[in-house]
């Protein structure tokens, strides 16, 4: 039987379903993006005309940082819940009894987590934007506006959930408790924020080609790991537990 | 052990020969080996950890087997074929495992999606009038009981038309109002011709339910039909109830041709070994009269499943103990 994405569909269907009644998810998708975009707020709208070109920077790095931390935190809270949180209520077993293949039941559920954490980060950047160009002082919206910044954030905040996804499900498939699935899924969701917080702050002069290489390394990985993580998730370990 | 012979794959549910399941060293079950015809009952009986579940498991291509073969629904079991044979069967797990935030309708439609199912609202619809669950279609499945909850899961497993239906303890922790209503609906499955591999530690569940039914407990102990699983097991005796004691219980029953041997039961009543009952209430029944004895009952002493099922787990744990 080839890949189906119908199946694919069905997964995604029913965990969007899931997680607009789901109170934790709820509270995740509402409370974080006020805090990442009040936190940016302060930083843009407490520079003063007579900051130094350093910690100008500094602020406008930090503004934009918070903007790609929310792509990172976001899905590693669902991801890291898709499998060991099937498991825990055992709804995982009734699915594995159906034709769906490792590969479509975990793409489902990396597509489940994407498709709320883009919707999110993209709707709390435009946001940002907007209040940035209405009321921000010139020289800090034209730094904002920097050709290189947009693209760093447009072109990141996929690729930065991809890699938390990914490694959510990863770490997903390999624990028995969500709790603790949740607290390394978030620090292992922080790597590529680091390098992008490096581009931010100009340790890494962020050049069009620098943006573009790490991208597209960030692609490879996300394209690939789906592959990676289809063969940590063994069917007969997830359900007779750690026996196999 | 009764064997049955291995026949042609095409007319067989599942054909299951010399199937071993290990774990490390613990053994779940071994050497499992038997038939299941299509439109069969067939109960898989035995006590916690007998390997039932692993059993089921692996033929629903959730578990490797160590060693041996089955074929289920005419396809050859290995990891290849696991997405081919799931297509064709249905396993409804001991929890039914529903998606809590979602209603009824909604699990379905994700079950329906999985399996490619076309006209999905008609299927739905249909296994929903099977379960008597029509009017709680939009219902979330959190807000069910118990046995609400393994009514619709006995409604998603048959929402593909499954060939061969696993169903793993379908009345454990139900109380005897929703386990009635289980067993109506498998009843109501049985004579829809639908096969069913049904495990269960209730006996009389089995017996009512299943044509034939298996005895595991690691190894497979017994398998047959529950009349002939007794006849086996037990020689069939009469429990014969009089007015007054007998003086002498040995010179009224050894003479008689068709009593092979008999004992006094703690009630007080006399049982009666013997090999064709026909024959030998008739000549009981005269020796008693004989004996100036008031008659109150000569009757054909009923051994149940129950019965089969502690004689073999008994041996097995008297066997443990050696």
């Amino acid at each position: 039987m080839s890949f189906s994405w119908t199946r694919v569909g069905a997964i995604v269907q029913k965990e969007l379903r899931d997680y607009r009644r789901n109170r934790f998810v709820i509270y995740t998708m509402s409370f974080l993006p006020l805090v990442f975009i009040a936190a940016p707020m302060v930083q843009i709208f407490t520079i003063r005309a007579s900051i130094t070109t350093s910690k100008f920077d500094a602020h406008i790095g930090l503004a934009l940082l918070y903007m790609l931390i929310l792509p990172a935190i976001i899905p590693s809270v669902l991801s890291a819940y898709s499998v060991v949180g099937e498991r825990e209520q055992g709804t995982l077993e009734p699915i594995l009894t159906t034709p769906i293949h490792s590969e479509e039941f975990l793409i489902g559920k990396a597509l489940a987590a994407l498709l709320p954490t883009l919707t999110v980060a993209y709707v709390i950047f435009g946001l940002f934007l907007g209040a940035v160009a209405a009321f921000a002082h010139p020289g800090v919206t034209s730094a904002i506006f920097e050709r290189n910044h947009l693209l760093v954030q447009l072109l990141f905040t996929p690729l930065v959930a991809g890699w938390s996804i990914w490694a959510g499900i990863a770490i997903s498939t390999r624990m028995r408790d969500v709790r603790a699935a949740q607290q390394i899924t978030v620090l292992a969701s922080l790597p590529p924020v680091g390098i992008v917080a490096l581009m931010n702050f100009n340790v890494i002069t962020p050049s069009l080609g620098l943006a573009l290489g790490l991208a597209g390394g960030l692609l490879v990985f996300d394209a690939m790991a789906w592959r990676f993580v289809a063969t940590l998730f063994n069917r007969e370990r997830l359900v007779a537990g750690a026996r196999s | 052990m009764t064997s049955p012979g291995i026949g042609s794959d095409v007319d067989r549910a599942l054909v299951v020969e010399h199937l071993t399941k290990r774990f490390g060293e613990r053994v779940a079950y071994e050497d499992v080996s038997f038939e299941v015809g299509y439109g069969e009952v067939f109960g898989f009986l035995g006590p916690n950890g007998a390997g039932k579940t692993t059993t089921v498991r692996t033929l629903g291509t959730l578990l490797a087997p160590t060693s041996g073969a089955a074929t289920i629904a005419g396809i050859p079991l290995s990891a290849e074929n696991g997405p081919a044979i799931r297509a064709r069967i249905s396993i409804m797990p001991e929890s039914p495992g529903l998606y809590l935030r979602l209603s009824i309708r909604e699990n379905l439609e994700c079950f329906a999606r999985l399996y490619e199912l076309r006209d999905v609202r008609h299927r739905i619809d249909r296994v929903l009038h099977a379960v008597n669950l029509t009017d709680r279609a939009n219902d979330l499945c959190g807000s069910l009981s118990k046995g609400l909850r393994q009514r619709v899961a006995l409604a998603r497993a048959l929402l593909s038309d499954p060939q061969v239906l696993f169903l793993d303890e379908p009345t454990s922790g139900l109380d005897p109002v929703a386990t009635r209503d289980v067993h109506d609906l498998l009843t109501a499955l049985r004579e829809r011709g639908v096969t069913i591999f049904l495990t269960t530690h209730r006996l009389e569940e089995a017996e009512r339910l299943c044509d034939r039914v298996a005895i595991l407990n690691t190894t497979l102990r017994l398998i047959g039909r529950p009349d002939e699983l007794r006849d086996q097991l037990f020689s069939r005796s009469l429990e014969v109830r009089i007015g007054s004691q007998l003086d002498d219980p040995g010179r009224v029953f050894n003479g008689l041709a068709n009593v092979e041997g008999w004992e006094q039961s703690p009630s007080g009543s006399y049982v009666l070994s013997v090999a064709d009952p026909d024959a030998a209430a008739p000549e009981i029944a005269r020796a008693l009269m004989s004996a100036n004895v008031d008659i109150l009952s000569i009757a054909e002493s009923h051994h149940s499943l129950e019965d089969v099922y502690l004689e073999l787990v008994d041996e097995d744990v008297e066997v443990s103990k050696r």
